[in-house]
Formats: structure tokens, sequence, C-alpha cells
């Protein structure tokens, strides 16, 4: 697709599932992206600063995974869902961790896990589809076509390569006026037994002044042969089956990928690599909880846990990896107070993680009050430009006013700059 | 012009025959669109795949299960989803009405409820039946809201008065009836009280009213203030002047362009004829707008599979199980296993279809497909006739010609880009 259709198929997405766009969009294969990683040797230093964003979809409940375990009125509001106080995997006197989060306890321990609270936007708007357009595209004021990381990839005349997701389509956060970032699929290719590899490689030629579509139809089985022959060289990642991998079935869906440990694995294979990625896209799906919260969302928790802490360990052992900050946040936060189904409705502000070996563990910001509700949602604390600010100025070494409107103030100190 | 006949059928129905393509170049363009897009009077065609019984959903008048009957009502229920998947496949490949068919599928996508959250398979048939039978939007909004399949999918049954849940409320403005953009947050609170009370009665395949669960107070839902229960919630609004609009656009969304928006004045042209969707189809394919997206649209998943055996003659009711178990598992891997959409706001679109991954599948599946007939010896102009392609590209037509035997001739025909593309 080129560039000018991709940014009208993104403008033309107003409604729901619409803000996808599609892997490999931008020509770049798995094996093309891995090569990329041999003209920059990352050596004893590890090279540049690079980050992950992980976008939790469906909207998770922020109180029940940062728990303000001693204010009664947590308990109050949601009788429930709340856990005890002797439940939670404690970070101070007020706030504790959801108890299936052992690993990120374990990396608060270490000082390797800040948490900022309290993150939200003005205004706050509680379509799924809507909220997580505001915080990919760093506009809460009105709808805008492209994302504040494709703005750094505007700005900065980015390589292709310089920005990756590993989800199912690619997030409007990439997304830029002359620049987009790239879609790789994470999951194995092989061809059929039957199917000749120069049958399939022909059918993938492009064929000039056919319809951009049929085009792109055509790419699809060029890449499926890159990418077969490049995973056959190459060992597999550890992608989980499926099964394993599916979300609690208790939350609508509203988009986002399961299986986040399958492309954080692909994250590591790059960074070790040393593809000069600097900015990856991950995901996982399911936070809509509106029923019967607690079975389903301790399940995705603990999925997220795991996931993070294997890719976590996995980063500290490399010069490149201790270069890599992760980012977790969701389109927004869940109400105060508990539905009569055991779940939780659409909320404002929530909590964000940043993890990694070059983080300053610990609490920022303020975590609002439970009893100083805007009509039974918290008031945020922390403007969520301020977070994705701090990426902009520590991690990619950019003025983070450039390319989000409306930033203010300096950098929140989460991330040890060299 | 023939080639805007096949344009027509192609996005009309699944995939139109070779005899069907020729029997409305027969009558030309407008005829087709005014007389036999939806013909009067019972598909025959259609009688040959009765709706199925699945017989009761195992768990309904079985409140405490023990695990070994929960292993086996699971078992149960997984063969009564398979039943009811094939069922559908089979349908939309022999009905004659194929515009009715389509829109039978573009309903499930707007109203996209998926069997993974809520399990039983007669729920999703009662939600099926109810599509196929309703007579306009209208009608079919106002059973949607008390459905069961879809007041479970969207927790209704947990939705009381005192805590209400407003996650079906907030759905109906955004993403059935008005669109983004058009109601406040207020109204979506209050719109969820009005939707209090409704439970679910599995084994009645329903839902049941519980007065004492229903909020009977006054709501204020876009400026009307009334003691609204959920009929008077979607009376409000479908008479909301942006009703006929988003449904406008959501038409064209999947018929004619899913990247171009839909040019005001066919919005409002589309719009006069609602709630009728067949009228505001027909007002749709009239316009010239919509033949100039000719050549824009990718086919879904279940567009290309039911279009190639429609046009291939072999029909998931003739073939062997395993064989439309394979097919089934197919469409999940493309992205649309028919009772799964994989989220509320329904299916992807356009270009989102053409992954590396799913080439992969689709040219298993193709071959699947291409074994369940003996083609006997065909040329390339053959194949094109027989799936309605207009002409092979050089590219395409090379590979089709050096094709070693029939079968494998179909298969990259298939899956070739012009196939997929309309």
């Amino acid at each position: 697709m080129d560039l000018v259709t991709r940014r009208r198929f993104l403008l033309a997405s107003g409604v729901a599932g619409g803000t996808a766009l599609v892997g490999g969009a931008a020509g770049l294969s798995l094996a093309e992206l891995l090569r990329s990683g041999d003209r920059e040797p990352a050596g004893a230093s590890g090279g540049p600063a690079k980050v992950v964003l992980v976008t939790l979809y469906g909207g998770n409940d922020g109180l029940n995974t940062v728990i303000p375990y001693a204010d009664p009125a947590y308990r109050a509001a949601r009788p429930d869902l709340a856990y005890r106080p002797e439940e939670v995997l404690r970070l101070d006197d007020a706030l504790g961790l959801n108890p299936v989060m052992g690993g990120l306890k374990r990396m608060w321990d270490d000082k390797r896990l800040a948490v900022v609270l309290g993150v939200g936007y003005p205004r706050p708007d509680r379509s799924h589809f809507r909220s997580m357009d505001i915080w990919q595209t760093a506009s809460p004021a009105g709808p805008v076509s492209t994302g504040w990381v494709g703005r750094w990839l505007d700005g900065t005349d980015a390589p292709l390569e310089a920005a990756v997701s590993f989800e199912p389509v690619l997030p409007p956060l990439l997304v830029g006026r002359s620049r987009i970032g790239v879609c790789v699929s994470y999951r194995g290719v092989s061809l059929p037994s039957w199917a000749d590899a120069g049958l399939v490689a022909a059918l993938g030629r492009a064929e000039p002044g056919e319809p951009e579509m049929q085009r792109q139809a055509a790419a699809a089985y060029g890449d499926l042969l890159t990418m077969a022959q490049v995973l056959r060289e190459t060992e597999r990642p550890g992608t989980a089956s499926d099964a394993a991998l599916d979300p609690p079935d208790t939350a609508t869906g509203t988009g986002g990928s399961n299986a986040l440990a399958a492309q954080l694995a692909l994250v590591t294979r790059c960074i070790e690599a040393g593809v000069p990625t600097r900015v990856y896209s991950v995901s996982l799906g399911g936070f809509d909880t509106h029923a019967q919260e607690r079975t389903g969302h301790e399940a995705l928790l603990k999925q997220l846990d795991d996931a993070l802490t294997t890719f976590v360990t996995a980063m500290a052992r490399t010069p490149a990896g201790r270069n890599v900050t992760v980012v977790v946040y969701s389109e927004f936060g869940r109400r105060v107070r508990a539905n009569a189904s055991d779940g939780t409705d659409h909320g404002t502000a929530g909590p964000v993680f940043v993890l990694g070996p070059s983080v300053v563990g610990g609490l920022y910001g303020e975590q609002p009050s439970l009893r100083d509700l805007d009509d039974g949602d918290l008031k945020a604390s922390t403007d969520f430009r301020a977070v994705f600010g701090t990426v902009l100025a520590s991690v990619l070494q950019a003025d983070p006013a450039q390319y989000i409107d409306g930033y203010r103030g300096s950098p929140l100190p989460f991330v040890r700059t060299a | 012009m023939p080639d805007d006949v096949a344009l027509l059928l192609r996005r009309a129905g699944f995939g139109p025959t070779a005899a069907e393509l020729a029997a409305a170049r027969q009558v030309g363009y407008a005829a087709t669109v005014s007389a036999k897009l939806f013909p009067p009077g019972p598909d025959i065609g259609a009688t040959m795949a009765p709706l199925p019984q699945l017989g009761p959903d195992p768990y309904a008048g079985r409140p405490n299960p023990s695990a070994a009957q929960r292993a086996a009502a699971d078992e149960q229920r997984r063969a009564q989803a398979e039943q009811l998947s094939r069922w559908w496949l089979d349908r939309m490949t022999v009905a004659d009405h194929q515009a009715a068919e389509k829109l039978v599928f573009f309903w499930h996508g707007h109203w996209a409820t998926s069997i993974t959250k809520v399990k039983s398979p007669q729920l999703m048939l009662a939600q099926h039946r109810t599509i196929r039978q309703a007579g306009d939007v209208a009608a079919l909004a106002r059973a949607m809201v008390v459905d069961p399949a879809l007041v479970h999918w969207l927790d209704g049954q947990l939705n009381a008065k005192d805590a209400p849940n407003e996650n079906l409320g907030r759905e109906l403005f955004e993403l059935f009836l008005l669109g983004i953009g058009r109601y406040g947050e207020t109204d979506v609170k209050e719109a969820g009280r009005a939707l209090t009370g409704w439970q679910i009665d599995l084994a009645g395949e329903r839902t049941v009213f519980d007065p004492r669960r229903h909020d009977r107070g006054a709501k204020t839902v876009l400026g009307t203030t009334a003691r609204m229960d959920a009929r008077d919630l979607v009376d409000l609004l479908l008479k909301h002047p942006a009703c006929p609009r988003f449904i406008a656009s959501r038409l064209w969304f999947r018929y004619a362009s899913s990247v171009a928006p839909i040019p005001p004045e066919v919005r409002e042209r589309m719009a006069a004829h609602f709630p009728d969707p067949g009228a505001m189809l027909r007002a749709l394919f009239a316009e010239d707008a919509f033949r100039a997206t000719a050549g824009t649209m990718v086919k879904q998943p279940v567009e290309w599979l039911v279009g190639a055996m429609r046009q291939l003659g072999v029909r998931p009711g003739n073939a062997p199980a395993e064989t439309v178990s394979q097919i089934l598992d197919g469409l999940a891997g493309l992205g649309q296993r028919p009772f799964t959409p994989p989220s509320v706001g329904g299916w992807p679109s356009g270009a989102a279809w053409l992954t590396s991954a799913a080439a992969q599948v689709r040219l298993t599946l193709a071959a699947k497909l291409a074994r369940l007939l003996d083609p006997g010896r065909m040329t390339p102009q053959d194949v094109a006739y027989m799936l309605g392609i207009d002409r092979w590209t050089d590219r395409t037509y090379a590979v089709l010609r050096d094709a070693s035997n029939s079968r494998l001739l179909l298969t990259l025909a298939l899956v070739s880009p012009e196939y997929l593309v309309t």
C-alpha cells in the first residue's frame, strides 16, 4: 500500500476494528529485518536506547493491578472484587501489586520497575476505540492522522526498520505523515508440501498497473516465501501454542493480540541480533472485564507478568538489552465501583508500568483519591503525554514538544540517562 | 457494461457462478438491481439446507454439573457448534437468493457476537434466526437488544438496577445504531439503566424480563426524559437522524469501500430508504460511486471461500465431515470463522486480510477445495470463466499456463491476486 492510500485507510477507520493497518504493509519481512542487524554491530555499548511499548487492549482495571489495599474506600467500592491487604504484593504501606504479579514484584525489589500513578488525559472518553486512538496519537483534543511515534519517525527521517510492530495489525501509534512503522507477523510459516516455491514466487510478483489491493495480495506471497526461508534457517522462537494463550472468555473482544510472549520472544531475537529498531510495539488483548472479572483479569495479569519477566531477564543478559525500556499502558482504567456483575465498567485513569535494566524504580506521580471522584471515576493526576514525552526525551533522545502537542514540563526521572 | 454486472454480483452475493453471471448480463445491470437481487417468493436452493436441529444445550437445566458432566457437555457443545458452522457455510453456498444471504452475514458482523464467550450454540442459532427473520433494520434492532446471545456477550444479564452494567448500552450507541460522537457519557449511563432487568433462560433459548431487577425510574437519553425500558431506548435511537446515516455508512463500508468514506449525497439517498436494508442496498448499487470502487475491495475470507465453492460446484453439505472441519479451521486461520468475530467491532477489512500468514493458510485451503472435484482438462481461460475473472494479468497467466495439472491450476487461480480482490 502506498503511503497516501495507507493514510486514507487510517483516516477512514473511525469505527471499531478499523484502526487496523496491515502486516507486511511497509514491505519489510522478518528476514529483511533480521538481516538489517548486520549493518550495526551492537558492540559493548549496546547501541542506541530502545523502547518496547506494550498495549493492553480493553481497558485494564488499574485499581486491581496496583491496589490501594490500605484504603477502606477501595474495599467499600468493590467488596467482592477487592483484594485483602494480606493478599497483595506490597510496594509500600498504601499500594500493592496484584498477587499474581510476582515477577514484577521482584523487579520492584531490584529497583527496575517504575509505576506511574493515575495516568490519564483531560475529558476522558470511554469508547475503547477512541480512547486508544487518543493514547496512540497523543492528541486528546481531536482526531489526528498520525501517532506520536509516527511523528518521531517523520521528524528524524527514520529508516524503514526504526519502528516495528509484532501485532496482527499495525497500530496508529506507528503511523507518520511520510514514514510508517513495519508490521511483522509473529507466527511461523511454511509452504504446503505440494506448493512449488517457484510458482508461489511467480504469483508474488507485482504486475505493472494493477490495482493497489491486488498488488498487495501478490506481495503477501513474496513475504511468505522470505519468512518461510528465514524461519527454516534460524531457530524458531519460543512460540507458545495458541490454545495455551487463549484469552479468558469473560471479556468482550476489543482487539489486541493474545500472544504477548511470542511477540516479546521476537523482540528479544531482534535485539540480540543487533537490529537497529528503536521502537517496538506489542500487545495483549482481553482486558474488557465487565463481568466475573477476578479470574479472567488474574489470568491476563499473570500472562503479562510471565511475558515481561522472561523478557526483562533476557534483556539483562546483553549490552544491547540493557538499553531497553518497556512501557505498559492501557486505553483507560475501570470504574471505581464494581458493577452488579462482579466486573467493572469503562473508567478513566490507571497506572503505567515502566521497566527494564536502565529504569529507576519507584512510584511516580500521585495515586488518585478514592473519595474525590469525577462522577464515580478516578481523576487523573499525571497526563499520559508526560510519560510518552519522557520516553521521547530519555530513550529516543528527542524533543518531546516537537512530537507531542501540548507537552509541557520536564521529563519524569524514571529512566537513567547516560 | 459486463464488468459492472460481475462487480454487482460479487459484491451483492458471495460469488456468482458462470451461469448466474450470464443470466444477469442478459437482463442487464439496472434490471438486476431493481428486480433480481431480492426476488419475491421462497429460496428454492436454500431448501436444501434448512435450519439445523441442534438439540438442547447440554448445560440447560443443569445448574451444578460435576466435572465429568462438564467435560461431556463441553464436548457436545463443540460438536453442536461445528454442526452449526458447517450448516451456515452450506446454506450460503446453496442459497439462490444470494443478496439476502450475504446481508445475513453483514448483520452477523454488525451485531458482532462471538461464540467464544457466549458458549451456547443454541443461543448463537437463536440469534442467527432472529437476524434472518427480522423484517428490517428497526425490527432487527428491537429484537437484538434483548437477544440472549448478544445480551450475554455484552453482560446484559448482569445489568441490574442496583449497579448497572453499561457494556451493552455503550455499544448500542457506538457500534450498532448511531456511531461514535453522537452521544455523551451520561447518555451511555442512562441507557444502561433503561436496559436493566433482562435475564437469560438457557433452556428456553430466550431472555426473560425480571421487573425486580429493572430500574423503573426516569432516564434522560439524548435530551429525552422518560421511564424508558429497552424497547423505548431502541425506538428513541432508531428515530435519531444519525441512525439511518450510520447504517448507510456501514453498508457502504462492507459493500463499496472500507477505505474511502461514503460520499454525503450517496449516504442521504441510501438513508432515505431506511429501515429497509434491501432498498438501501439497491440505492447504493444504483450509484456511479459504487461502480467506481471496482478493484478496491479485498474479499473477506468467507466471501472468498463460499464464492469459490459455488463456482466450483462443491458444497460443504456433501463434503466429508473431516474436510469441512479442516475448512472451518482454515477460516479460523484466515481470521474469519463464522460465529467468531474477533471483537464487538466486527471483522477486519481491506488489506488486513492480506498478511503473509493468511497467504499460507489460503494456499492450503485452496488445495483442499480443488481436491473436492475432478476438474478434467482445463485451460487458464476455462478457469477464468468458471471463477468469473475478467482477465488474468500476464503474471498470473504465465503461472497458470505452467501448472502441471488441472487441480494445481485451479488451486493457483483461487489464490491469485486477481481472485482475492473485487
